[in-house]
């Protein structure tokens, strides 16, 4: 694919990027979704010890660059003599980073739920469990909505940096595709536009769910 | 006589360097409706709190329902079971119906299933009065039938002993009405209770006695006709305020 035009192959091969660009979003989403959960949980635990340490690996995640924990898993890894292949270096990369991200902001709005709900829970003589999953979680859940979907759009434009340990999403397949044809400003100006078409539909839903939490509207709605 | 349902024998509590509670002791037997009145700050909530372990002491003696309720080995989910406690700020589940709200600990804690806990919801909704707002949510509601909503999920547990702190502080006059009606009924329904409140006529009328506190201690206790006749200066002067209000 040496010189010439855009053609009918070149818009394949980046939708082909484009779909590993939505394969990574989606393992970093669902991935870091569960880490970020144990994150939360880690760091309301009654245990001193358990808030503590899970304090100290989120701080020393959020310090360290993205990228670096990309070339710690592709590039450091097989030196110390696990050799991973690109897609799970990534994926674990990212699900790393939004562990750490999100988990933070699952704990903030866990703790935004007001204290006298856990303790109208605990009068009812809830174990500790049930309280926070039948009483605070589904608060917490419509608190921490509009910023986790608004987060999703930050997740799809980091995995780009996948394209730094050489697998091919998006931005790796324009740059290759650049290579060749030697467009940058065409080739970028579409890259763009499929990010943009990616991420401007969940920003825009972002923006509705933060006009619409709290629970008027579904009371509203569940009661005729 | 029988021992009594709750006994608090010369409790001691400080927060940090302020002494809340100074040696409070006082007896609640079966049925009997105690007012806890005094001033704001006179430590009328953490007696209550203290109570239901909300609040551990410091040092004395709290027996409720025959739990030791000092003993740090105490299981808090049998005390809690006895006790039921309802707040100022009504406190409701705000993601959950009225009914849900009523439903959840008779199911989850006492492993309820889901017909039998309509039907005790229902009964516990038709003695508050809102057997009509079962599906609505708690935001839907005005103060004093939230308020009732409350005491509802509390009574669903039916527990041996109600505490009440405060519950029409929050609400205009009319409101404040309905509620205590509905404690009025579980008073006439032989319900032992323990209510902080400022309604100084409802007290008097209620209550079998009358626990005024005073700078972290009981300083006059009696029945409601103490109200009316104090033996100390500083139970006149707060019935006298009380009255100005
Ligand atoms: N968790 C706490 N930490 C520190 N101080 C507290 C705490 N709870 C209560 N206090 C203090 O203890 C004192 C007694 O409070 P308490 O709430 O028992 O008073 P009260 O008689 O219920 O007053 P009110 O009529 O205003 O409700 C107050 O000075 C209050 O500021
Ligand atoms: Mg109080």
């Amino acid at each position: 694919m040496m010189g010439g035009h855009l053609n009918a192959f070149h818009l394949a091969y980046l939708a082909n990027g484009a779909m590993w660009t939505v394969v990574l979003s989606a393992m970093a989403f669902l991935g870091g979704g569960v880490a970020a959960f144990l994150v939360a949980l880690c760091r309301i635990s009654p245990l001193r010890i358990v808030r503590v340490a899970s304090g100290a690996v989120v701080q020393l995640v959020q310090g360290t660059p993205l990228l670096v924990i990309l070339f710690l898993a592709y590039f450091g890894l097989p030196a110390i003599g696990f050799s991973v292949p690109p897609l799970l270096a990534a994926g674990a990369s990212l699900t790393i980073y939004v562990g750490a991200f999100l988990g933070e902001v699952w704990r903030g709005a866990i703790l935004a739920v007001p204290a006298p709900q856990w303790e109208a829970a605990e009068c009812l003589a809830l174990s500790r469990t049930q309280r926070l999953f039948q009483v605070i979680l589904p608060q917490a859940v419509r608190i921490a909505t509009p910023p986790t979907v608004g987060f999703l759009v930050q997740i799809i434009k980091s995995t780009s940096l996948a394209s730094a340990i050489g697998f091919v999403e998006l931005a790796r397949a324009g740059q290759i595709i650049n290579n060749s044809l030697l467009e940058p400003f065409l080739i970028y100006v579409i890259i763009a536009c499929v990010y943009f078409a990616l991420c401007y539909p969940i920003s825009r839903w972002s923006r509705r769910l933060e006009r619409s939490t709290g629970f008027a509207r579904s009371a509203r709605v569940a009661v005729p | 006589m029988t021992d009594p349902v709750v006994r608090l024998h010369e409790v001691h509590k400080s927060f940090g360097a302020l002494k809340v509670l100074d040696g409070v002791s006082f007896d609640v037997h079966r049925g009997e409706v105690a007012a806890l009145i005094g001033r704001s700050g006179s430590g009328k909530s953490t007696a209550l709190r203290c109570i239901d372990r909300l609040e551990r002491i410091d040092s004395g003696m709290i027996t409720v329902c025959g739990h030791d309720v000092a003993d740090p080995a105490l299981k808090l989910r049998a005390l809690r079971l006895d006790v039921g406690i309802v707040f100022q700020s009504y406190n409701l589940f705000p993601h959950l119906t009225v009914m849900q709200n009523i439903m959840l600990a008779p199911r989850s804690v006492k492993g309820l299933g889901r017909a039998e806990a309509v039907d005790l919801a229902r009964g516990v909704l038709a003695k508050v009065g809102l057997a009509d707002k079962a599906d609505a949510y708690p935001e839907q509601l005005s103060g004093g039938q939230q308020q009732r909503a409350a005491i509802a999920r509390s009574l669903a547990m039916q527990p041996k002993v109600m505490l009440f702190d405060e519950v029409t502080s929050a609400l205009d006059p009319e409101l404040t009405g309905e509620v205590l009606r509905v404690i009025e009924d579980l008073a006439a329904g032989g319900m032992t209770m323990i209510m902080v409140t400022h309604e100084m006529g409802f007290a008097r009328h209620i209550a079998s006695q009358v626990l005024f506190m005073h700078r972290g201690r009981v300083w006059e206790a009696g029945p409601p006709a103490i109200m009316s006749d104090p033996a100390t200066p500083e139970l006149r002067q707060f019935v006298g305020s009380e009255l100005r209000r």
